[in-house]
């Protein structure tokens, strides 16, 4: 399989791995997937009062594009709020990354990741968790 | 391809290129002979006469003209076939179709190494039984199997004994007399010979096996299989073979000795494991699991090395390989597994590359796997609920 240039680079090179201090209340994390499905991704959120997202963080394990959709999520996150951080859509992320149709899963997983850490930091400072469709899988 | 098995092969696309069944022409007579001469190549690689040899397009016909024809021809004797669920799916679809034919089949499960436990076989052997299927050595693992005593279990029985020995001919030493083998499967390619170009063995004596046509036609092949011979395949079929038998006692011995190198060199990091038994396996072959790193991102940075996953994050299932499940491995071992097949052209060179390439990548995908980072803190990750997916 031929990946694009756009994932070999996120893969090597990915953006903002690591971890954030998930017992703060400014952060919000996300866990997604499992392993025996061969996919796993977390992603963080770091909140300011103002509900900006200051900095995000991710680790995944999967495939080549899994860990392209979890790194360009990072990178797009950052400096948006959490509302506007809650449209990325993983189609969005399927074009960014040319993403053929068997790895449109790797988007989604992706998308869920987002909206589980806003959720995360959401309930974590008293606001409702968004109802989170299940339409994609 | 070994550049030898070419040249052996280019006169019979341009000067040489009668048909071999055309008996009233000169060109018919040449092509013929060259065939002939191939059995014989062929024939000798198993220990077998070249009588004994039937081509075919490759090891999945000959796995389906062996099940299929045998269940065919014998149905009056009984409809049990008994296989292995670590087997080709060329085996495991033939049997599927066969019992949809009316015909029963088992499924025996292996032991956690990866071979088949004889005193399973024997209990499942029934007075219906006509045919125990059983691989010589497994494709994904290299695990080599009890062929002989199989063939003794299969016999006692009254069955026949047919094995799909693709990954073993021109590897390791078969002899179908010694083993025991009434049928036996195999092709060109997997011997640095063309693709396009297989056999299948079918004892002549003691007893004499039979099989039903699954290609009607011609008669060509003693009427087990219709169709024009690909007489430049069937030439470097040939050829292949006896490059195989000249080389293969060096090849064997060079191969595991850089097998074992890779192998101790990248066991050497942590959660690093070989699957399959070690001690009855394929020179060549090395399936090594590389825990908390999923397969196919591995091999993404390996992508000039010739290595394959038992991953499969491309399929629709996601389901990761059947036979490294049926070892009883984990679906997240088994997401993590790298095969590995080393060949008559791999260096040494190359062995410290892919030594120094894969050290490398399993390193920089731990540091992006959060489940490595859980491992290190300790974390046990059968305790975590994990989303459905």
């Amino acid at each position: 399989m031929s990946y694009s240039d756009k994932v070999i680079d996120h893969y090597s090179h990915p953006r903002n791995v690591g971890t954030l201090d998930k017992s703060k209340n400014s952060v919000g994390t996300g866990l997604v997937g499992a392993p025996e499905c061969g996919d796993v991704m977390r992603l963080q959120i770091e909140v300011d009062e103002n509900h900006m997202i200051t900095d995000a963080k991710f680790k995944t394990f999967g495939c080549g594009s899994a860990i392209a959709s979890s790194s360009l999520a990072t990178e797009w996150l950052k400096g948006k709020s959490i509302d506007e951080a809650l449209k990325i859509d993983n189609m969005d992320i399927v074009e960014e990354l040319s993403l053929p149709p068997v790895k449109i899963h790797c988007s989604v997983l992706a998308e869920d990741a987002i909206k589980s850490a806003i959720n995360d930091y959401r309930v974590k400072n008293g606001m409702e968790p968004i109802a989170l469709e299940k339409s994609h899988h | 391809m070994d550049p030898r098995v070419l040249e052996a092969m280019l006169p019979y696309f341009t000067q040489k290129f009668g048909n071999a069944a055309s008996r009233n022409h000169p060109f018919g007579w040449v092509a013929e002979e060259a065939v002939d001469y191939a059995r014989e190549q062929v024939a000798k690689i198993i220990g077998a006469t070249e009588k004994e040899i039937i081509f075919t397009s490759g090891a999945t016909e000959s796995n389906n003209l062996a099940l299929k024809g045998v269940f065919e021809m014998y149905q009056q004797k009984g409809n049990h076939i008994i296989t292995l669920v670590t087997e080709h799916k060329c085996v495991l679809d033939s049997a599927h179709h066969i019992e949809k034919m009316g015909g029963k089949v088992t499924f025996l499960n292996v032991k956690a190494d990866g071979l088949v436990d004889l005193q399973e076989l024997e209990n499942a052997m029934t007075d219906k039984t006509i045919l125990v299927s059983i691989m010589y050595a497994n494709n994904e693992i290299g695990v080599i199997q009890p062929v002989k005593e199989i063939a003794a279990i299969a016999h006692k029985h009254g069955a026949l004994f047919h094995t799909d020995a693709t990954q073993a001919v021109g590897k390791i030493p078969v002899d179908v007399i010694a083993d025991g083998i009434d049928l036996l499967s195999f092709t060109g390619h997997k011997l640095y010979g063309p693709k396009g170009c297989g056999a299948l063995y079918v004892r002549r004596k003691n007893p004499r096996v039979k099989v039903t046509a699954q290609i009607d036609g011609g008669g060509h092949e003693r009427g087990m299989r219709s169709g024009t011979l690909n007489v430049p395949g069937i030439v470097g079929f040939g050829k292949a073979c006896e490059v195989a038998m000249q080389d293969m006692a060096e090849d064997a011995k060079r191969l595991s000795a850089l097998r074992d190198k890779l192998e101790k060199a990248v066991t050497e990091m942590e959660e690093t494991y070989v699957n399959g038994n070690t001690e009855h396996r394929l020179p060549h072959v090395a399936n090594i699991s590389f825990k908390y790193v999923e397969g196919e991102g591995l091999m993404m940075a390996m992508k000039d090395l010739a290595v394959s996953s038992g991953s499969a994050c491309t399929s629709a299932s996601l389901e990761p390989s059947y036979v490294l499940k049926s070892l009883g491995l984990n679906d997240d071992l088994a997401h993590s597994s790298i095969r590995f097949g080393l060949g008559r052209f791999t260096t040494e060179e190359e062995i410290d590359y892919a030594i120094e390439v894969t050290k490398k990548a399993v390193t920089h995908l731990r540091e992006l796997s959060p489940l490595w980072e859980m491992f290190k803190e300790g974390i046990d990750l059968d305790s975590i609920e994990w989303a459905e997916h």
